[in-house]
């Protein structure tokens, strides 16, 4: 499990299936992310791209395989080679590191900008309110909104939203941050500030995992670029090698569609 | 704005030059709308007339009546049976509903099953039902079964009809809660709660914090119609029977009076005013649960956060 170094990756897939029903969505996908790397997945719609991010935090549970966060089994205790069941609150409590943000944002609609992202600190962390109003409006200055923040999500706009989402991520002081497609369902004029939030993330060291469609962010900001195809990993590398010298075909093709 | 010659200054918030010429509208007429209100008025004003000059009205009984002890005791017994009866609706009812939606197999099925009995038989059936409570069981124990009894209840001497009353008309009213609460927990998107169990917080947390009070925007309407509804209902609790409420007292009165008109007319007035003052209550509920629509203002709870993040940082 330990690498060199003596701590485990930050993230390790080892062939992760998940199936729904008789759907195979993931055929046995091996990755490692290492501390403060930033991963970008990209590959065709249903590929299994955001299913295996949601894996992660174990939103979707696997059916075989093994991932592990920080050297610990998701969702499971490991008790001599088995995997036990985990109880949820146990579960919440190994989500609580691991951020994530999401297409649609996902806002809580009846809090306020600041509210959404005092919540989890709050009620999970139980962090005092006056700290955690603090923190909250410090985090809401890192993303550009502080103005913002007596507004409710319905008042702001997608990019808004979206980096709303960004620091109620990040108030929970995540070690791991996932980002499902955070620009897909923003108008082509906000990606921007989206993507430049990000960019900042990645450069004060934070580890991410991104599925995204933005090739410009994967080649800037990405370590490791990942090219899923049908459940399995099609090839694997630094951006440069991925984007602009595909190995495979089906890269190729796939990147002749979306650069 | 000038087509030609002098290039006309360009319009700008502090000079309006669009708002200058306000368009003089002539108003289209509305005959139809005039006519219809003259036949109504009139209509109105005959029924009035009639109403107030035909005897059978009895209106000298309308007022002797209206504020009679015994109406105003039955009026406060209706009111109390509505907001027990639906007090009890709702805490069952929300219930039922989160069971309905719980991941657990147990309570879901629970949850089906009480609705099916209570959605599946007339209140008026359940309430004769509870009225026989007392003959059916004669007390109730709690205990161990088949093992100790710390404590008896005579359901005799311990339950009063108005309690079986109350019980009847919330358990009645609690399956068509859960519905009603279900449909408001449905309505709030899947990815709230997501992004909640993302962040940690509990299965609990997530109901109580993200979902319910968003699904308040969609419960409260109808269990405003439902709370009326059941202020009317509990003229039903005569099959208990419970004969202190508005309707059967009026019409015990009636029967002394040999005239039911003016007693129905007084039970009328009183339901109306209550009625009245409900949807009142209504308007400022609905209001307050508005938070996070498009115009709405921040709340006072979320002001005073964003009052103390300011405070600490200065």
């Amino acid at each position: 499990m330990s690498s060199p170094t003596g701590a485990p990756p930050m993230l390790r897939a080892e062939q992760v299936c998940k199936e729904f029903d008789s759907l195979r969505v993931l055929k046995g996908i091996s990755l490692e992310v290492a501390r403060g790397e930033v991963m970008c997945l990209i590959g065709p719609s249903g590929s299994g791209k955001s299913t295996f991010l949601r894996c992660i935090n174990h939103l979707e549970r696997i059916t075989s395989g093994r991932l592990y966060v920080d050297g610990e089994v998701m969702g499971y205790h490991d008790r001599g080679g088995r995997l036990h069941e985990m109880h949820p609150r146990d579960a919440a409590a190994q989500r609580r590191d691991i951020g994530m943000v999401f297409q649609r944002f996902n806002l809580f609609g009846h809090r306020t900008a600041l509210e959404n992202v005092v919540e989890a600190p709050l009620r999970v962390k139980g962090v005092p309110r006056a700290d955690a109003a603090r923190r909250a409006m410090a985090l809401l200055d890192r993303v550009g909104l502080t103005s913002k923040a007596d507004a409710y999500p319905a008042q702001l706009s997608g990019g808004q939203q979206q980096r709303v989402a960004i620091a109620r991520a990040l108030a929970m002081e995540p070690k791991l941050m996932l980002f499902d497609e955070p620009t897909s369902a923003l108008d082509p004029e906000l990606v921007g500030e989206v993507l430049d939030v990000m960019k900042a993330l990645a450069q004060d060291g934070m580890t991410m995992v991104v599925v995204t469609h933005e090739m410009g962010f994967a080649r800037e900001v990405a370590d490791t670029v990942v090219f899923m195809d049908d459940g399995v990993v099609v090839e694997s590398g630094e951006p440069q090698a991925v984007l602009t010298d595909p190995q495979h075909q089906r890269t190729r093709s796939f990147l002749s569609k979306v650069l | 704005m000038a087509r030609s010659g002098q290039p006309a200054p360009a319009a700008t918030e502090t000079d309006p030059a669009y708002l200058q010429e306000r368009i003089d509208v002539v108003r289209r007429r509305r005959p139809g709308n005039t006519a219809a209100a003259v036949v109504l008025v009139v209509a109105a004003a005959l029924f009035l007339y009639g109403a107030a000059t035909n005897p059978t009205y009895g209106w000298s009984d309308f007022a002797r009546y209206l504020f009679d002890w015994r109406v105003i005791e039955a009026a406060r017994n209706t009111l109390l049976l509505t907001v027990f009866a639906m007090l009890g609706a709702v805490v069952i009812g929300v219930s039922l509903a989160v069971m309905r939606l719980s991941p657990n197999r147990v309570l879901q099925s629970s949850s089906w099953v009480y609705l099916w009995i209570f959605r599946g038989t007339p209140v008026y059936v359940q309430l004769v039902f509870w009225g026989l409570f007392s003959t059916i069981y004669k007390e109730l124990r709690l205990g161990i079964p088949f093992g100790p009894t710390f404590a008896t209840l005579s359901t005799e001497s311990g339950l009063t009809v108005f309690h079986l009353a109350v019980i009847g008309l919330a358990l009645n009213e609690a399956a068509y809660m859960a519905e009603i609460v279900r449909a408001g927990l449905s309505s709030v998107e899947d990815g709230q709660s997501e992004a909640a169990t993302a962040l940690g917080l509990s299965w609990w947390q997530t109901m109580s914090r993200i979902v319910l009070p968003q699904a308040m925007r969609v419960i409260i309407p109808p269990t405003g119609n439902e709370v009326i509804s059941m202020l009317k209902t509990t003229s039903l609790v005569t099959a208990v029977p419970y004969s202190l409420e508005l309707y059967t007292r009026t019409r015990d009165i009636a029967s002394e009076t040999f005239n039911p008109i003016p007693m129905l007319l007084v039970a009328s007035a009183w339901y109306l005013l209550f009625t009245s003052l409900l949807m009142v209550g209504q308007f400022y509920l609905e209001r307050h649960f508005a938070h996070g629509s498009t115009r709405a203002r921040p709340s006072r709870r979320a002001r005073a956060l964003s009052r103390a993040a300011q405070k600490e940082q200065a």
